[in-house]
């Protein structure tokens, strides 16, 4: 996998899907022109985040006319994007749809829906129940959506079935300005560090990608990144700030990444599923 | 360092960034602010003035006949300090044709009276001058309850809600707004002699530290008095916190149907913007 990414740190409108897909549209024209392989939109790109109700108002099934729009766009360059999925049973998910070679590729459904604070995922969403590589013409990617980072068993079982690199959209309000703190938001510290983190431990790219914007008065932070396998920052965009990276994530990364430090190589995932059923069998008694 | 000690200038670029895009998204690009010669409305003013230019910003000085002159040229600084518009409006002609004709001499219902009459003039001359009405409400009188509902409690959007009164106070330093504002004794100026401090019974200073623990730290009464609070300040201001939730929600709807207004007909005011 030798990938040109472009990160598209963008500011969607509430609930507008038309105005939505017009943003994406005009950012996936202007990749294609500089060449990019795939590109990355934030969690919810297609409808805004604190949708409440109108959750069920702008879900589209897979086959909508809308996402064809970016199946369409897909020939040539590979579009991550997020949106309200319906599925024929008629349940929701914050879903993340990854476009490639005119179709939907694949989706993956956020499993750790943010149920705390100011958020309510659970609330309007049904949780997905699975972490599955996306299997690209590019590589092989594990998508988290935003929560599904803080469980490190996600991104564990992504680094189990060896992904290239970790994809995680997300739509994170900044908060904390105390001065305590080092200098910038809290809550954006606290991602670097956990992406930091992550890739040193998983040997792994990781595209961080986040909107901006203000949904009654809650200011989505930005500051989308990429880490190297080796847990250090290959490039950044501001806070706050719309705004567009390239990075070109490389395979040798992570292969000399795992020469020095044979992580993966060493990692034991039975032991794990012995240790795992153990620990969860006694509990359960 | 306290923990109540803010990062200024990423806080005026999140505040800023905030009244330009809830602004923008409504079709508005001016604002209006009631100037009461005190540090809040100076630190809304004054971001509001970043935010839109100091040529969108109209800056309304409320006077009624008994407030303190000291106000007027206070307010008059900022404006200065700024370089806003501003226009005065008398307030007593208004007031006074209902607390007299009503004889109403309670002095907490007289300056309900002038805070609501001042929100009236406020949103009408936001309707002729085409602003939002900007909020200076601070999260401790709000957390407090100290503000008048429907008075100096409404308005469109509110930068200082998340920020306790000694944080308006070094953001209003950090702005660099006049000493005097800043230097002043709070006061809601609806009596003669009249001080937040005086009125409520404890300092800003004792209330935030306290509050900031209560509310953002979640601490509770044994944590509270174990961190070195007195018990009986502790009840009272959690009191407070609690009797006052009346004042920061919009009014009570009965439920009868299905689906009812702020039960679980549930959207943002962004919706679709």
């Amino acid at each position: 996998m030798n990938c040109r990414v472009l990160l598209a740190q963008i500011e969607p409108t509430l609930g507008n899907l038309s105005a939505n897909l017009e943003l994406h549209l005009g950012q996936i024209e202007s990749a294609r022109k500089r060449g990019i392989e795939l590109v990355l939109f934030p969690e919810l790109s297609l409808s805004g985040y604190f949708l409440r109700d109108q959750v069920a108002e702008v879900a589209l099934a897979r086959e909508h006319a809308l996402l064809a729009q970016l199946c369409e766009r897909s020939r040539g360059i590979s579009i991550g994007a997020g949106f309200v999925e319906r599925d024929s049973d008629g349940r929701l998910y914050n879903a993340y749809g990854f476009f490639e070679d005119g179709r939907l590729l694949d989706v993956h459904r956020k499993v750790h829906l943010v149920t705390y604070g100011m958020f309510d995922d659970a609330r309007d969403f049904a949780p997905g129940e699975r972490f599955r590589a996306v299997e690209s013409r590019l590589g092989r990617f594990g998508v988290l959506i935003c929560e599904d980072m803080w469980h490190v068993s996600a991104a564990y079982l992504h680094f189990i079935s060896n992904v290239d690199a970790l994809l995680v959209p997300s739509s994170s309000p900044g908060r904390g300005v105390s001065l305590e703190t080092q200098p910038g938001l809290r809550s954006v510290q606290t991602w670097n560090r956990m992406q930091d983190a992550l890739a040193l431990l998983f040997q792994t790219w990781i595209v961080y990608v986040n909107r901006v914007g203000s949904e009654d008065g809650v200011l989505f932070s930005g500051g989308s990144r990429v880490v190297d396998p080796f847990g250090r920052e290959s490039g950044a965009l501001a806070t706050l700030e719309p705004g567009s990276l390239e990075v070109v994530l490389r395979d040798e990364a992570m292969h000399r990444a795992r020469i020095t430090t044979p992580l993966r190589r060493d990692e034991n995932p039975w032991l794990v599923q012995r240790e795992l059923e153990r620990i969860l069998g006694q509990q359960s008694s | 360092m306290g923990t109540l000690d803010i990062q200024c200038d990423l806080v005026e670029q999140l505040l800023v960034r905030f009244l330009k895009s809830e602004a923008g998204k409504f079709g508005f690009q001016r604002a209006l602010v009631g100037l009461s010669g005190g540090v809040d409305s100076a630190v809304s003013a004054a971001l509001c003035a970043r935010a839109f230019g100091p040529r969108n910003v109209l800056g309304l000085r409320l006077p009624y006949k008994t407030s303190n002159p000291a106000s007027e040229t206070d307010a008059l600084a900022v404006v200065a300090a700024l370089g806003i518009e501003t226009r005065k409006i008398d307030i007593s002609a208004m007031v006074d044709g209902y607390v007299l004709q009503q004889d109403v001499a309670d002095r907490v219902r007289r300056g309900n009276v002038m805070a609501r009459a001042r929100m009236c003039v406020l949103y009408d001359v936001s309707a002729e001058w085409r602003a939002l009405v900007i909020g200076t409400s601070n999260k401790s009188e709000i957390l407090l309850g100290y503000s008048t509902q429907f008075g100096d409690a409404a308005s469109a959007l509110n930068p200082l809600g998340d920020l306790y009164k000694l944080q308006v106070f070094q953001l209003a330093r950090h702005l660099g707004l006049p000493a005097r504002v800043i230097e002043k004794t709070p006061s809601a100026d609806l009596f003669e002699g009249q001080t937040d401090e005086g009125e409520l019974g404890f300092s800003y200073a004792q209330a935030d530290a306290l509050l900031e623990r209560m509310v953002d730290q979640r601490y509770g009464e044994e944590e509270l008095v174990a961190a070195g609070f007195e018990r009986e300040f502790v009840r009272r201001i959690a009191a407070r916190v609690a009797s006052n939730q009346y004042k920061r929600l919009p009014p009570i709807i009965a439920k009868l149907s299905e689906r009812t207004v702020n039960h679980d007909f549930r959207y943002l005011r962004s919706w679709g913007r």
